[in-house]
């Protein structure tokens, strides 16, 4: 697939935007990622040679293709240094008004061509595309977790966007390698909005003593053949990151399903996160998992 | 550890060939009763307190519905089980076993044993509508319906999606279609007069399904 697209920039350095980076770079596309801190933009550097390094152990790359990859990829705190690029994905926190900040002060720099493509899992389009300054050439671009080593993307347009726009990022995303789908600006879009009911239901089956997490993640995987359970599933995300998810959801939506149960605030505030604390719906000790 | 099955009607967990129903004795300590007929041969048996479990295959009622309940006291040396099949799909390897507040270690430990012992995976449940599966994927497949009529995306869209971004096997609208929407419509339908919960109220695909008949 062709594509216009030359150069790309990635706006936000966390774990997204440099798994972002991380794709658009290894396509061949010149790519700047931005973000404010510098010490976010070091660590996004560090995971970036980190996943090279592996992908060259592994032979997946040489060191030239690799080398050529990372002399590619470069990073700024400077915003103005965006007006190079051809495309901006944003990356950076879910929160309308960030967003609408951030795309206010591209609008600035960026020439009238480039598109503006968010990450945004669970606000709307068109809503995000209404604070840019030119919301007909804002899409949805939903990069799924890990990026670097997820294909999906879930694609949307705002109301207001055109459909050459909307043409032009999806060619775009094919030539990353990626594959796109169509999906309505809806909230959650398909993945989150149907992920974050599952799991909060499966979170009431252990409040209503229905069954222990071991259980219920056994019944998934053994009965449905899915790789993880939803309970070990969140202990992995966070329950701290799955309460701002469906919290999100649940402001747009009003769903009763994707309202969180009273069990994760309570973990919450126990510190039973979930993997990165040691403890969640199983407890952990380096790599074991016990109990349920 | 020696088991008897005692057949009840056409089973939708175990055909003859099952190592379960195979690997069973003529008489044992443990009883196994299975088929649509399970609760009503339960309540048949003479020594059903000389057991030291009696397993009942269950359909989508709940196990209290056998045995009887109590002030949430219920339970003794009688279990619930059903193997988990979605529709016309062969049965999965799981088995969703029913304990109730009061049942006995001794029979849960030798139930398990027994499923166990016949290559099954066990996920032990309270005794509700639905046990743990259904209770997870009716609301989903439900949503899903929904949202396909509402064109969220095309059925492809939806199930690739699904696939790609959480590694499961199937999406939801080709399984459905694979395994029988009116099947669906009839599980979830139970579920709904059961929790009289809307998520559980079958999507408008099903009741057309079941209207085809």
């Amino acid at each position: 697939m062709t594509t216009a697209i030359k150069t790309v920039g990635v706006a936000g350095s966390g774990t997204m935007g440099a798994g972002i980076a991380i794709v658009a770079a290894r396509a061949g596309f010149k790519t700047i990622i931005y973000d404010v801190r510098e010490e976010a933009l070091s660590r996004a550097r560090k995971q970036t040679e980190g996943f090279f390094a592996k992908s060259v152990e592994r032979k997946k790359l040489t060191q030239p293709q690799v080398d050529k990859i990372i002399g590619d990829l470069t990073g700024t705190t400077r915003i103005a240094e965006l007006a190079a690029c051809d495309i901006v994905i944003e990356a950076v926190f879910e929160d309308l008004k960030v967003k609408h900040a951030l795309l206010g002060e591209l609008d600035k720099v960026c020439p009238a061509h480039t598109l503006f493509a968010s990450n945004t899992s669970t606000l709307s389009i068109t809503e995000i595309a209404a604070g840019s300054g030119r919301d007909e050439r804002v899409v949805g671009m939903h990069f799924c977790l890990p990026a670097q080593l997820m294909k999906l993307v879930e694609m949307s347009p705002g109301i207001r966007t055109g459909d050459d726009a909307f043409r032009a990022a999806w060619e775009f995303c094919m030539a990353l390698g990626q594959i796109p789908v169509r999906t309505k600006d809806n909230p959650g879009f398909i993945l989150n909005y149907f992920l974050v009911p599952f799991n909060n239901d499966a979170i009431r089956l252990v409040e209503a003593g229905v069954a222990a997490p071991a259980d219920i993640d056994r019944a998934v995987k053994s009965g449905l053949g899915y790789p993880m359970g939803p309970l070990e599933l969140l202990d992995l995300v966070g329950l701290d990151t799955h309460l701002l998810v469906a919290e999100a959801l649940y402001a747009s939506t009003h769903e009763p399903r994707t309202a969180v149960p009273a069990l994760v605030k309570r973990m919450i505030a126990a510190g039973h996160l979930g993997r990165k604390t040691g403890r969640g719906f199983y407890t952990y000790q380096g790599n074991a998992m016990f109990g349920g | 550890m020696k088991y008897q099955i005692i057949h009840a009607g056409e089973s939708r967990s175990f055909a003859d060939d099952h190592p379960l129903v195979a690997g069973a004795a003529e008489s044992g300590e443990i009883a196994v009763v299975i088929g649509t007929m399970a609760g009503t041969v339960f309540t048949e048996l003479v020594d059903r307190g000389r057991k030291l479990a009696i397993l009942i295959e269950l359909g989508t009622e709940c196990l209290g519905a056998h045995t009887g309940e109590s002030r949430g006291e219920e339970g003794s040396n009688v279990l619930g089980f059903a193997r988990f099949r979605l529709g016309d799909a062969d049965p999965s390897n799981l088995v969703e076993l029913v304990r109730q507040p009061r049942t006995t270690e001794a029979a849960l430990a030798a139930a398990k044993q027994v499923l166990e012992g016949a290559g099954l995976q066990v996920a032990v449940c309270a005794d509700f509508a639905g046990r743990i599966i259904d209770r997870l994927v009716r609301p989903y497949y439900n949503a899903a319906l929904r949202r396909l009529d509402e064109g969220l995306a095309t059925a492809d869209d939806l199930d690739t999606t699904l696939k790609l971004g959480l590694g499961y096997p199937e999406g939801p609208i080709a399984l459905l279609e694979r395994t029988g929407l009116s099947h669906h419509f009839h599980v979830t339908q139970a579920l709904y007069e059961a929790y009289g919960d809307p998520a559980y109220a079958p999507a408008r695909r099903a009741h057309v399904a079941k209207q085809r008949g």
